[in-house]
């Protein structure tokens, strides 16, 4: 489905990789490790369409994803480290944003659902304020709960500030995710076990 | 309809909007500005009413214009500082629709009330009614394009240190054209001229901007994540 060919990627000026070869299929997990600055999040945001390699392509399906475009943006669930949750805004309130940017149109119910099973239901209509730093990493991850037909979820340390219940629980929709033919790729430095068809592993700064 | 340009274009106003009056804090500031600038020069030079007439056009536009410039900051700051705007360059609408979007709700927070209060700070000056009619109208022209051209600015100065100050000379000087066709057409009206000359041109500059501003805003919103 994805594909990088001879990837290179520099901050300033600073060569973080080059030459990064790699093929993504259905059901498929890619997890990118490294020490910190080693360009795990630039790798990420490549991947996501938010900044250009320095050299090389990322194709997806074939064809150059900066072709692609918005068409490519509507196959990708892309969380970073920043949460993207207003404070002003109710989870509930967020979540909808949030989807609405994604071009999904769930229903009340449906986020509701969501939101329950992140564990937020009852701080669903609370400001965002007055959330935690765990809980509004649970607000983004709820997006998680209603991707279920996105084919490439792309999750930047989305195990941040979680607690263990809320780790595990994430775990288990990406394991999910990818046992219906999705693939995903994540940066972390817990240890976690995530079943998957196949699973690699990049590691940056080697 | 729901994914269609026009979908996406009402959620982003309406997510916008229904934020400003969460922060409704923020927009009141603004318009206060707007009448304490306006109100200090009555102070100022004195109260010489055929002076003050004189001038009015001139204080009116001039403080509309910094208080958009007050508002501008925020256009995309806070959105870039939580991640939001990350998620509206890779969102499933064209950048542009959002760009938009963010621009029309910038207006409607900001423009359209101090548009709508002007002619009340008129009468402050004693502008004949002729002239309180122009005023609303070169301000319900030319405001829309203080937002269009500001956010061109907004989207330059993005996580910028000191992007505030920087804003103010980038924008202001691109904001000359719209002051001085204005105030002119103002002042015409005062004179009891035609202000349609004044207004025609303020509008061609709203067109061009309308064409112009999006696109550029576009493109320095991507560079600024690039």
């Amino acid at each position: 489905m994805l594909e990088f060919r001879d990837l290179a990627c520099e901050r300033g000026d600073l060569r973080l990789f080059s030459a990064l070869e790699f093929a993504l299929g259905d059901g498929e997990l890619l997890l990118v490790q490294g020490p910190n600055g080693s360009g795990k999040t630039s790798l990420l945001r490549l991947v996501a369409g938010l900044s250009r390699p320095a050299a090389g392509a990322i194709r997806w399906r074939g064809e150059s994803i900066r072709a692609l475009g918005e068409a490519y943006a509507r196959e990708l669930l892309f969380i970073g480290h920043a949460n993207a949750v207003k404070e002003e805004f109710s989870a509930d309130e967020n979540l909808a944003v949030a989807l609405e940017l994604a071009g999904r149109h769930p229903t009340a119910a449906q986020r509701a659902e969501a939101l329950e099973r992140i564990g937020l239901g009852a701080r669903a209509r609370l400001p965002a304020r007055y959330l935690s730093q765990g809980q509004k990493r649970r607000v983004a991850l709820a997006r998680l709960c209603l991707a279920a037909d996105v084919p490439l979820w792309i999750l930047d340390e989305p195990f941040a500030a979680l607690d263990a219940r809320a780790l595990e629980l994430v775990v288990g929709l990406v394991d999910a995710h990818l046992a219906r033919g999705g693939a995903a790729i994540l940066t972390t430095h817990q240890a976690v076990t995530i079943a998957a068809r196949r699973r690699f592993a990049i590691a940056l700064g080697a | 309809m729901n994914n269609g340009v026009l979908g996406g274009l009402r959620s982003v106003i309406t997510r916008d909007l229904r934020l400003s009056m969460r922060r409704r804090g923020d927009m009141l500031n603004h318009l206060v500005f707007f009448v304490i600038v306006v109100t200090l020069f009555p102070l100022g030079v004195g109260a010489e009413p055929n002076l003050l007439r004189a001038m009015a056009p001139g204080i009116l536009w001039v403080a509309a214009l910094l208080a958009a410039m007050l508002s501008l900051q925020r256009l995309f700051a806070s959105d870039h500082a939580d991640g939001t705007l990350e998620q509206m360059l890779i969102s499933a609408h064209p950048l542009g629709v959002i760009v938009v979007g963010k621009m029309a709700a910038h207006w409607i927070g900001s423009g359209l009330p101090l548009t709508l209060l002007a002619p009340v700070l008129g009468l402050q000056f004693d502008l004949p009614q002729q002239a309180l009619a122009t005023l609303v109208l070169s301000l319900g022209i030319g405001t829309p394009v203080l937002s269009l051209i500001g956010s061109v600015g907004a989207a330059l100065t993005l996580g910028v240190r000191g992007g505030g100050v920087l804003l103010a000379l980038l924008v202001l000087p691109l904001f000359v054209p719209v002051l001085i066709f204005g105030a002119g057409a103002v002042a015409q009206a005062m004179g009891g001229l035609s202000a349609a000359p004044h207004l025609s041109l303020l509008g061609a500059f709203l067109a061009i901007s309308c064409v112009v501003a999006p696109w550029a805003t576009c493109t320095a919103l991507r560079v600024a994540y690039d």
